[in-house]
């Protein structure tokens, strides 16, 4: 007898959405996106590239760019446990986190493994936002076991949000009638009437320049994205698509995941999985705020001094170092690791790459063994590479308040 | 504020013993017990004038190295019998008695299979002894000690000869159905000899996991050749730890409820009590119940994630209620001269897998399985003179009763009086007092959540290296100075005070 199964039809099912979902900002940006090059981020068509990724880029440095971040995950965490409950979650002190702020943030197994990372916006006292690249409801969950009194809702479908990033953000957000814009301080909050209701706008970002993220409701996220249009025509407005955010991100020393780190509760090998001592994020771990989950396995991994390090590197030559395997020595004897990231930088005019190498080996000498093609051609070349402790790109503008032209 | 080397919180007959050991090798301890009597679930209390019980009741798992260690007989400890007969009953049929030596009143097939039952399970609890009272190997570690304890572990077990060997690694982790119908025929024997597999635990006769090792756990003591019931209830044997304890120089403070444990800097630094009152300790033992212990006295913003989550799905529900009756007179047991000895009123296995089918669904049966002990015909201490205490066990009483107790408890001791005269006609006429304990009751009274006896199940699940769970069953736990010693530690529940003596010696062993 053949097997039989019966399956509910996928539209009787309101919560399975078939095929791929649109972003409440598809009709903009679908209009936009003359090339019809998508690809999928959380179940969501999101943009590969407009018209020209390095185009698109150059607008993060040069004027503004806006990128469509709704399809990041949202969480609110609410109620009388929520900040010791995140407080023992994340490695940051959310006690002293001031309502209005945000804070980049990680969370680890009891192993002391990254899990994820993502921003942590204090809307009030006892209510939080988590905004994440991938999903982690089932680990906020988890995380609030024996704190009773709060209460976690997944609100990504309840925000439409855009970041709008580069040197004329500002000017273009004061332009638009949000005054006072000028005085948010890098990782703080305003809001302002919008629309039916409210904007919230925070000064964050994934490209390292001065920039905002806009969070709507679904309903004004065409009345937004056509204001920003017609407003930003003369601030040199640009969507942006993956490809460009991909760019701006690593000359801005950001992670990516499933990139630069693989989240610990979806690799399988031993040692597939990473600390973020390993991925040079020792600096947001806060050692001295009490306990919080990983914390004993991250304070023996420190004190061993012996993990891995993720470093930034200056190589030789204008060949990205993708996907490179790098030695401490020009023979190739000695594996010492691997580029997680690499790309020819515009703006520092420098090849520069993200490598995890063995913690041994972090400041030797260390060589890029670089594959790259001539008319088709494969070359192998051996590249010589410096280590770099400071920024790849920071301008001022980033940090200044107001932003010097608002 | 006052000092101590050690606070230990509760006063059973774990925090009893592990604070004797502890404070016979010199440390200055305090035992913190939030009612008004040492002993917890082993405590004698009086429960209508003049008649008194202990909610546990006999001693299978006591050791002669612990009684002896702390001088126990010297405190006061005896036993009103050495080994009390269990009788395995069924209405309309004759009783059998049953001895560790042998049944009288069975089949010729069941006396002589009997002995070869006795043999096996004689040989495996012989050899798997040792290693209830060692702290549980870790295994990923490679300390020296975890590989002696597991190399002796696999040694005493190839010592059983290749034959029995391979009858233990097969007969682990049978169901007690299946243990029984490999030996004997009668249902009641076959009943009577499956209760000890799975008492306290959420397991019927059917039920695959850990009744054979649970009842390997049960054939540990050594104290007689049967099985010893304590004079005075249990409570004589906690008042001779309680007493061992305060000899050694151990300070007991009954009515003094802990609230929580102190933490300074991720390490222990005291206790404070319900009355605000704070207790300095650079060590907390904790013979409360592994949920109570992390997640109400420590809290999870001191513990890691994942580790909380194994607590939180710790089973700790429990499913036997208790049932103290003060008797008029002696009762009447059809077939039986005296009601002597431990009488099991369970016809069958399937009696006892129905009753906890019931059960599973939050319900209970009309006819509920239940082991009967009148523990005053040898003991005047426990009764006015010519009067009687009956006390039994009863499976299965689910914690989570639909509706909740208020609404069953009448009903449920209908149902356990019903269930006793059909075997003791007329006995609800000499009932002058009852006192039903559900695990909602012991819950409450002994702040024991989910009321199990246990205080977490004993299965494969969580046994040895995984009691409660990993990264807790070493005696320590991911708190420097946070320490545990009640039966959600290895090896378990049961009145033996190995949890205790095993947590003192490891946080010996450690300074």
């Amino acid at each position: 007898m053949p097997m039989q199964t019966n399956l509910q039809a996928a539209d009787t099912i309101d919560h399975v959405h078939e095929g791929v979902i649109y972003s409440p900002f598809h009709r903009r940006t679908s209009a936009k996106n003359i090339n019809q090059q998508w690809s999928v981020w959380n179940g969501y068509a999101s943009t590969k590239y407009y018209a020209d990724a390095h185009l698109e880029y150059f607008s993060t440095r040069n004027t503004c760019g806006v990128f469509d971040v709704s399809p990041m995950r949202k969480y609110r965490i609410k109620g009388p446990d929520a900040e010791a409950m995140l407080n023992r979650m994340v490695t940051r002190d959310v006690t002293s986190q001031a309502v209005d702020t945000v804070a980049y943030n990680i969370w680890c197994t009891d192993a002391g493994k990254l899990i994820d990372d993502g921003t942590l916006f204090r809307v009030s006292e006892d209510d939080f936002w988590l905004c994440a690249a991938d999903p982690n409801f089932d680990w906020l969950q988890l995380s609030a076991v024996g704190f009773p009194n709060l209460e976690i809702t997944d609100i990504s479908e309840d925000l439409a949000s855009l970041a709008l990033q580069g040197p004329t953000s500002c000017a273009l957000l004061k332009a638009m009638g949000f005054s006072g814009i000028e005085n948010a301080t890098p990782f703080s909050i305003m809001r302002f009437p919008f629309g039916a209701g409210e904007i919230t706008i925070s000064r964050t970002g994934y490209t390292g320049d001065l920039g905002y993220e806009l969070w709507v409701d679904p309903a004004d996220a065409e009345l937004l994205w056509d204001q920003l249009f017609s407003v930003g025509q003369v601030y040199g407005i640009q969507p942006l698509g993956e490809d460009s955010l991909e760019m701006a991100r690593i000359e801005a020393g950001f992670l990516a995941p499933d990139v630069d780190f693989h989240g610990s509760l979806h690799t399988v090998d031993r040692g597939h999985d990473h600390s973020p001592l390993e991925l040079a994020l020792g600096w947001i771990i806060n050692f001295k705020k009490g306990h919080f989950s990983g914390r004993a396995a991250l304070a023996k991994e420190k004190a061993a001094g012996k993990h891995r390090r993720l470093i930034k590197l200056d190589i030789e030559g204008n060949k990205p170092a993708e996907n490179s395997i790098l030695y401490c020595d020009k023979g190739c004897k000695k594996t010492i690791g691997y580029v997680t990231s690499a790309m020819w930088s515009p703006v520092v005019k420098a090849n520069i790459a993200y490598g995890l190498v063995e913690g041994q080996y972090a400041d030797g000498p260390i060589w890029a063994e670089i594959y790259h093609q001539k008319e088709l051609r494969w070359v192998r070349k051996l590249a010589q590479c410096t280590r770099v402790t400071k920024p790849f790109w920071a301008p001022e503008r980033a940090r200044q308040t107001p932003p010097s032209d608002c | 504020m006052s000092n101590y080397d050690i606070a230990i919180i509760g006063a059973g007959h774990n925090g009893l013993a592990c604070a004797a050991y502890l404070a016979k090798a010199g440390r200055k301890v305090l035992v913190l017990e939030a009612n008004d009597e040492v002993g917890g679930l082993a405590a004698t209390r009086e429960f209508a004038p003049g008649f008194r019980a202990s909610v546990a009741q006999t001693l299978p798992q006591l050791n002669r190295g612990l009684v002896d260690d702390l001088n126990l007989e010297k405190h006061g400890f005896k036993l009103a019998l050495d080994a009390m007969p269990t009788v395995a009953m069924a209405p309309g049929k004759s009783p059998i008695s049953i001895t560790s030596g042998a049944l009288s009143g069975a089949s010729a097939e069941d006396s002589a299979a009997y002995p070869e039952y006795r043999r096996l399970l004689s040989k495996f609890a012989d050899a798997i002894n040792p290693f209830w009272h060692k702290r549980p190997p870790m295994i990923a570690d490679g300390d020296m000690g975890d590989l002696a304890t597991l190399g002796k572990f696999g040694w005493n077990l190839r010592r059983l000869g290749k034959d029995d060997m391979r009858e233990l690694m097969r007969m682990i982790a049978l169901p007690a159905q299946d243990l029984m119908d490999e030996f004997f025929q009668d249902d009641a024997l076959k009943a009577a000899l499956s209760w000890d597999c799975n008492i306290g635990s959420k397991l019927a006769p059917r039920s695959p996991n850990n009744a054979v090792l649970a009842l390997l756990l049960r054939m540990s003591g050594d104290l007689t050749d049967g099985l010893p019931l304590p004079a005075g209830g249990a409570g004589g044997f906690t008042d001779a730890l309680a007493a061992s304890a305060t000899s050694f120089g151990a300070e007991i403070r009954c009515g003094a409820a802990v609230e929580k444990v102190l933490i300074d800097d991720m390490s222990v630094s005291g206790v404070q009590l319900s009355n605000g009152e704070q207790v300095q300790a650079t060590t907390v033992i904790s013979n409360a119940d592994p949920k109570t212990s992390f997640l109400t006295l420590l809290g999870a913003q001191h513990l890691d994630v994942q580790f909380t989550h194994r607590i939180s799905r710790l089973r700790n529900q429990g499913y036997v209620a208790k049932l103290h009756l003060a008797l008029d007179e002696i009762p009447t047991f059809t077939g039986l001269e005296k009601p002597a000895g431990r009488l099991m009123l369970t016809p069958s296995m399937k009696y006892i897998e129905c009753a906890f089918d019931d059960a599973k669904y939050g319900g209970y049966a009309n006819e509920l399985p239940m082991e009967v002990i009148i523990p005053s015909l040898v003991d005047d201490s426990l009764a006015p003179v010519g009067k009687h205490v009956l006390s039994a066990n009863i499976q299965y009483a689910p914690y989570a009763v639909k509706g909740g107790w208020d609404q069953h408890r009448e009903q449920f001791l209908a149902n356990a009086l019903a269930t006793l005269s059909q075997y003791s006609p007329g006995i609800e006429s000499q009932v002058s007092a009852a006192e039903l304990l559900t695990p909602a009751d012991l819950e409450q009274q002994f702040n024991l959540a989910g009321g199990h006896w246990h205080h977490a199940e004993f299965a494969i699940d969580t046994w040895w290296m995984n009691r409660p769970t990993y990264g807790a069953s070493q005696y320590t736990t991911p708190i420097s100075g946070f320490h545990l010693c009640g039966a959600g530690a290895h090896p378990g529940g049961g009145l033996m005070g190995t949890c205790g003596a095993n947590a003192a010696r490891a946080i010996l062993e450690d300074r």
